[in-house]
């Protein structure tokens, strides 16, 4: 009788340990899940930003702009062809 | 108080009675509880889901197309669309003039628009804004109006690679170009998330991740944007020098097939959506198709070389420099009398290759040039590509077996020329170029190796004098390459309008570039191919045989430490530092 009443008690005390779990861990999940939402968009944001950057980049860099200036501005000239001297190795 | 006395109640009888009312009220209850709960459990939880659940897409970046050095060519940038419910901007109309001058819009405009759109829940009032200016309308808090992220695509080389690329549209969808052909890889998946909103639409809760987004993947193309911009100023250099209509340019990279350069001339830019000529946008060297004209001759001379009948130093008697056929008279510029196989390139003898052909059996040239590509679209996937025209064999008569033979009654691309020029440099074997660094294509023999190598020599003869394409000559460095002379046909005839051609390869001991330049409509006189076309050819190669770091095969002057060592190699053919005189370069173009 007692073995009884002591496993029904053990029962029901795992029940409830069991319930509580489910609420921790779907807390947990939803936590989890905000973490993960904003670690998402921050690697979004973070690539939007190296894209912007890139995009940048590649503006400056741009030949026409690169040609412009150092004809240009700069008065750079490429060697000619009768210029230059091939070195043998 | 005198009623209880005068009929005394049995409480027995009152206990059952509030009983049965208990007893009843809460079966009632549970009747409804266990019909809201089970039997109409779907469609309450439905529209309980339906007021606060919401699907929300997440909006994905398309693919960055990297040149083959990684530098970007086509990026994604976020950008913010304000967009507005008409039902809840029309609830407080006296914002209507406040959100007008933010947005940039007409006041009028966007009332009547507003009204007209009032069955809605959804109009987009201004797309594609920097998120600076979207932040300024949404600061005004105005009931309705929010904004959605979008992605526009910008082209930092614009107008220089335009034509490769193509461009998407406002949503981001590749319209044309590589972007269209990539735009499964590109575009990516966008992803759903099942959120809890508040009345307000504020996000309380994110529910689960019903689909994760799967951002666009990058494309890394063959083009290498040095080489690629200097083709660009060059071809629009001579454009402008020639009063020439249009042109275009491709370099291969021979071992891979890969498409290092494509330009064509007039562009477009890609960053600006506004109405351009839609002929613009063409991209010419694969779409549009020419007659070959005498770039075709070494094709045919290589059919000649296959069928053994003819070896490389065969005289061929091409006097008197005319040749009548079923009253078809062909004719070259100036009379070379006896030359041989060789010289039939190096003059670029129409009459000459008109007579090689006679000899060869119609299929046998077909087969060869078939082989060599024409005819067919070169498999490198571009949206619209031209297969061009190679009549069969069936429909040569003698006239057109000849004119064939120099490059007259067959339609090809430019980048089909390339292609067969391609195989000439790698030893006969043909690979079909492709647009995607690393994604070479399987080649197979179009051509035995040796009339690979013999067609190479010959081709060198061309750049040399007394050859006629001493222009495209680059210092250092042995070319073979061929040019060419058409007519534009108009309607079975042929009008006063030329198209310039050459072809080309280069370093001519172990080719690693074929280029192949196409001017069409010079109008400043010259028209020839060896003066129009040639030059672009050799000067955009010098400078693709600097940036590319090939080793030049043709040094007179080597630099060596010390002086007394120092001494001339001995060059097999010396490149002209001058062009030979026009007479050389003039080659028939017949009527």
């Amino acid at each position: 009788m007692i073995v009884r009443a002591v496993a029904l008690v053990l029962m029901l005390l795992a029940t409830i340990a069991s319930a509580i779990g489910v609420v921790y861990a779907r807390q947990q999940s939803r936590l989890a899940f905000i973490e993960l939402s904003r670690l998402g968009n921050e690697r979004d944001d973070l690539n939007f930003e190296f894209g912007r950057l890139q995009l940048e980049q590649a503006t400056w860099a741009e030949n026409n702009r690169i040609d412009q200036i150092a004809r240009g501005r700069l008065g750079m000239v490429s060697p000619a062809a009768a210029q230059t001297i091939v070195v043998k190795r | 108080m005198n009623a209880a006395r005068v009929v005394p109640a049995n409480p027995r009888t009152r206990l059952y009675v509030v009983l049965a009312l208990l007893g009843l009220a809460s079966s009632a209850l549970v009747v409804r509880a266990v019909d809201l709960q089970v039997v109409r459990k779907d469609f309450y939880q439905g529209q309980g889901d339906a007021r606060y659940l919401r699907d929300l897409s997440i909006p994905v970046s398309r693919g960055t197309i990297f040149d083959r050095n990684g530098e970007p060519l086509a990026v994604s940038t976020p950008v913010e669309s304000i967009w507005a419910n008409p039902q809840e901007v029309l609830e407080h109309v006296e914002r209507i003039p406040a959100l007008a001058k933010a947005a940039g819009l007409d006041e009028d405009a966007l009332r009547q628009k507003l009204i007209d759109r009032s069955d809605k829940e959804f109009i987009y009032l201004k797309r594609h804004l920097n998120p600076d200016a979207a932040q300024a309308i949404l600061d005004l808090q105005i009931p309705g109006v929010a904004a959605q992220r979008e992605f526009r695509r910008y082209y930092p080389s614009g107008e220089v690679i335009g034509h490769v690329l193509g461009y998407t549209n406002i949503d981001d969808r590749g319209q044309e170009g590589l972007e269209l052909a990539f735009d499964d890889w590109l575009a990516g998946k966008p992803g759903v998330k099942r959120v809890i909103r508040d009345r307000l639409g504020h996000e309380v809760e994110n529910v689960e991740l019903v689909r994760e987004a799967q951002a666009g993947r990058d494309l890394t193309v063959s083009i290498d944007r040095r080489i690629q911009y200097l083709a660009y100023r060059e071809l629009k250099a001579a454009l402008a020098e020639h009063h020439a209509t249009s042109g275009s340019m491709v370099i291969l990279d021979v071992p891979t097939g890969e498409i290092l350069a494509m330009v064509n001339q007039p562009s477009f830019n890609p960053n600006a959506r506004a109405n351009v000529e839609p002929s613009w946008r063409r991209n010419r060297a694969v779409t549009d198709v020419v007659e070959p004209g005498s770039t075709m001759k070494a094709f045919t001379i290589s059919a000649a070389l296959e069928s053994g009948k003819w070896k490389a130093h065969t005289p061929v008697d091409t006097n008197p420099g005319t040749l009548s056929l079923y009253g078809h008279t062909i004719s070259d510029v100036h009379n070379k009398g006896l030359i041989d196989v060789t010289g039939v390139i190096t003059y670029s003898s129409n009459v000459g290759a008109a007579k090689i052909a006679q000899t060869l059996p119609r299929d046998q040239m077909y087969d060869v040039f078939h082989r060599f590509g024409f005819g067919e679209v070169t498999g490198c996937g571009f949206p619209g590509e031209s297969p061009g025209l190679l009549p069969i064999a069936k429909a040569w008569g003698p006239v057109e077996q000849a004119t064939i033979a120099y490059g007259y009654g067959l339609n090809v691309t430019p980048l089909q020329i390339a292609q067969a020029y391609g195989a000439l440099a790698n030893d006969g074997r043909l690979r079909s170029p492709t647009f995607v660094k690393g994604a070479q294509n399987p080649d197979r023999t179009v051509v035995d190796p040796q009339v690979a190598a013999q067609l190479r020599t010959m081709l060198e003869t061309v750049i040399v004098p007394p050859g006629g394409g001493t222009r495209a000559a680059v210092r250092n460095y042995r070319v073979a390459g061929k040019t060419g002379t058409s007519r534009t046909a108009v309607g079975g005839g042929y009008q006063k309008k030329y198209i310039s051609l050459f072809a080309g390869m280069v370093p001519a001991s172990a080719p690693r570039l074929v280029g192949v330049v196409v001017i069409h409509d010079p109008q400043a006189g010259a028209y020839y191919g060896a003066l129009v076309a040639a030059p672009v050819f050799g000067r955009v190669m010098e400078g693709a045989l600097r940036l590319l770091d090939v080793p030049p095969d043709n040094v007179q002057n080597w630099y060596t430490a010390a002086p007394e060592t120092a001494r001339s190699m001995p060059a097999r053919r010396q490149a002209p530092d001058a062009a030979a005189d026009d007479a050389n370069v003039a080659e028939e173009v017949p009527e």
